[in-house]
């Protein structure tokens, strides 16, 4: 059943909704990687909750025109006025008075939802308001839809996709380096806005797939999750919209197999799992790679105050010391060195007094600069100035 | 309406809201100044995996596991943002962001796919609570309140909310002045040998308290929004910490008071017969100070 819903052979109207839900990530997770960049993640937090009030509202305005109040572009424009009306708040609120960023965004937030909880209410206190379903917009709910819904959520996902392919050099200019875009010609608060009008255009969107509360998500794990996987900038880009494609792809196939089941939770839980695999497993910057990176960092310094202490005929007694050296067949049980190790211990030595006259000597102020004891000396200097350098080791001289 | 009817079903909701408002709004202005008014939205949406695993484990909804399941899980968010920031090297917004959305969603999930339909555990609740229900059914008018047997059937909420505020206010009280010093200036406060880890970590400790016992009263609406909301309107008054925190408890009680009795009676008033939900009604009141407050507040601008 799952693998039919992967598949897309579960009907047109899944087909429909799986696929906007897949074109809805990629775009969140492009949209999102500006904005994790500009530090302003929680931003749509205030305004995918701000909606909330937004759809209540247009619901009861449908209804007292006439309507039957449950058509989906009228409840989506209402969440977009009043998520712009939220924006606008916390972007007055962090300009104009003292309060932080966060402080204007948890305001926000809260109130907003709490005003939109207050028209739940009274819309379901109204006779049509009975089976409104409004509540599919807090978490989601992509089951069960009407073909002209699913049509609806297709296209305008797709728009949203095309918005941020036309918009994403300003914007990654911006994200990436807000100096050079601004040296280029572009307006930083306009670029910002574009920015914040694709995000609220995203969550509005996002409304009935992931659900209000949950939209931040799709927002913040895809470039999150790209950001263990490479270093550079448009790379990040692309695999954010990759994780968020996955993410809403996989989400709205499972949410067709189980529809009593909210389709937000389902489509996060899925990204989160592929941030949890990136973070631990990913090679550079995760948790598995960043602790063997560690031990191989360790048993190089081991090794090489153990091969110091041979070369100067201490005793060494630190048992990871004397094992790795073991092992390496530099030095035998007892703890006398091998000749292996008899000719590596006199390289470390010659090594570190080399270095002692080079970060003796402000010729070299550059060179001494990379001494961390455990980089070889070759690895710094041409061998001209190892000449140079062994010229000033000391050398035993009479007095005169 | 001033009598029995108001003595059983007004007054312990109202009281109850007060002592939430003020309970989340005295470690509010804290986190505001320390700028981490966010940890409360955090704790909020955390509580809800806590309090449906603990459910899960024991198989009733009983207050006790409730509580530790839901402080558990607040515990645990902590210390997972924190690991993902470090381990992960990303800025303390996006992390938060992360873990809240995925463990809020964990919590929707499993509570989806148990049994719960007959226990009301549901996610409307978690995020509303059900204020307006909380009501003293024992009293009989004014006179109950100096009843012992009729106060012992109050709402179990408004001693425990009590209890909460009781517990938050001795720790201010107590730790009142490196608080405020590592608020305001950390290095000092480090300097003068105050361990300010700790105490930080304490801090979030309260917040949390104040947050998992409000929730199953109040819902996570109502105290995002006294984390957030009284505190910033206080600031926009004052410059002094310790005059913020007062105006901080005023606005509580004042949007906790007006938002009940909005939500309760305010639809009677323009001729509808139903009333609205108190828990949102009190978020947005609080909302509306706030505001005022910036729009007219003495102190509304950085400068001044």
């Amino acid at each position: 059943m799952l693998a039919d819903a992967l598949l897309l052979q579960l009907g047109y109207n899944a087909t429909l909704v799986t696929i906007g839900a897949a074109l809805l990530g990629i775009a969140s997770g492009v949209a999102g990687t500006f904005l994790f960049l500009r530090k302003r993640a929680l931003v749509s937090d205030a305004i995918s909750h701000a909606t909330l009030p937004g759809v209540g509202l247009a619901f009861v305005a449908m209804v007292a025109m006439g309507g039957e109040g449950r058509s989906l572009i009228g409840l989506l424009l209402g969440a977009g006025v009043s998520a712009a009306f939220g924006l606008l708040c916390v972007q007055w609120l962090t300009d104009r008075t003292r309060l932080g960023e966060d402080a204007a965004i948890g305001a926000v937030l809260s109130v907003f939802f709490g005003f939109g909880v207050v028209i739940l209410t009274v819309v379901q206190t109204m006779n049509a308001g009975r089976q409104a379903g409004l509540e599919g917009f807090l978490l989601g709910s992509t089951a069960g839809m009407l073909r002209s819904d699913a049509i609806l959520l297709a296209v305008s996902a797709a728009l949203v996709l095309l918005l941020v392919v036309i918009l994403r050099r300003p914007l990654g200019l911006a994200a990436f380096d807000p100096d050079y875009a601004e040296a280029a010609g572009w307006s930083l608060p306009r670029v910002d806005l574009a920015m914040m009008g694709i995000v609220l255009v995203v969550t509005v969107v996002g409304l009935k797939v992931v659900g209000l509360i949950l939209i931040v998500a799709l927002l913040i794990v895809p470039p999150v999750t790209a950001r263990f996987w490479t270093e550079r900038a448009d790379h990040v880009v692309i695999i954010a919209g990759i994780v968020g494609g996955v993410s809403g792809y996989a989400g709205a196939a499972a949410s067709a197999v189980a529809p009593a089941l909210p389709t937000g939770p389902i489509v996060v839980l899925v990204g989160f799992g592929i941030f949890l695999f990136s973070l631990l497993l990913s090679p550079g910057r995760g948790v598995l790679a960043s602790v063997l990176t560690h031990l191989r960092y360790q048993r190089r310094v081991h090794v090489r105050q153990g091969l110091l202490a041979l070369a100067q005929g201490q005793p060494i007694y630190e048992v990871l010391t004397r094992r790795l050296l073991e092992r390496r067949g530099l030095m035998l049980p007892d703890g006398v060195p091998t000749p292996a190790g008899q000719a590596a211990a006199s390289k470390a030595l010659l090594d570190e007094t080399r270095w002692a006259i080079v970060r003796g000597d402000q010729a070299f102020a550059l060179a001494a600069m990379r001494y961390d004891g455990l980089t070889p000396i070759e690895d710094v200097l041409t061998p001209d100035q190892l000449v140079e350098v062994d010229g000033k080791i000391a050398t035993p001289q009479v007095v005169a | 309406m001033m009598g029995t009817e108001f003595v059983a079903l007004s007054l312990p909701p109202i009281l109850i809201g007060v002592l939430v408002a003020v309970a989340c709004a005295l470690p509010g202005n804290f986190l505001l100044l320390r700028r981490q008014a966010l940890i409360g939205d955090a704790i909020s949406h955390v509580v809800l995996p806590g309090i449906v695993v603990a459910f899960l484990l024991t198989g009733m909804v009983a207050t006790g596991p409730m509580l530790l399941g839901a402080a558990a899980a607040a515990v645990l968010a902590v210390v997972a943002i924190e690991a993902v920031r470090r381990l992960g090297r990303i800025e303390a917004g996006a992390a938060m962001g992360v873990i809240f959305t995925a463990m809020f969603a964990g919590g929707v999930l499993l509570l989806e796919q148990s049994d719960t339909s007959n226990v009301h555990l549901d996610v409307e609740h978690a995020l509303y609570g059900n204020l307006e229900s909380l009501i003293w059914l024992d009293a009989t008018g004014w006179a109950s309140l100096l009843d012992p047997a009729a106060l012992a059937g109050l709402p179990v909420e408004l001693s425990r909310m009590a209890l909460a505020l009781i517990v938050i206010t001795m720790f201010l009280v107590i730790f009142w002045r490196p608080i405020a010093l590592s608020t305001f200036d950390e290095g000092f406060a480090r300097g003068l040998g105050i361990r300010t880890g700790p105490l930080g970590l304490a801090l979030v400790i309260m917040s949390a308290i104040a947050a998992v016992a409000a929730f199953d009263a109040v819902g996570s609406i109502i105290v995002i929004a006294m984390f957030i909301c009284p505190p910033a309107a206080a600031r926009m008054m004052t410059n002094r910490l310790g005059r913020q925190v007062a105006w901080s408890v005023l606005f509580a009680v004042l949007a906790a008071v007006s938002g009940y009795v909005l939500a309760g009676y305010g639809p009677l008033w323009i001729g509808a017969n139903a009333s609205v939900s108190a828990a949102g009604m009190i978020a947005t009141m609080s909302g509306i100070i706030l505001g005022i407050t910036a729009l007219f507040g003495p102190h509304r601008s950085s400068s001044s």
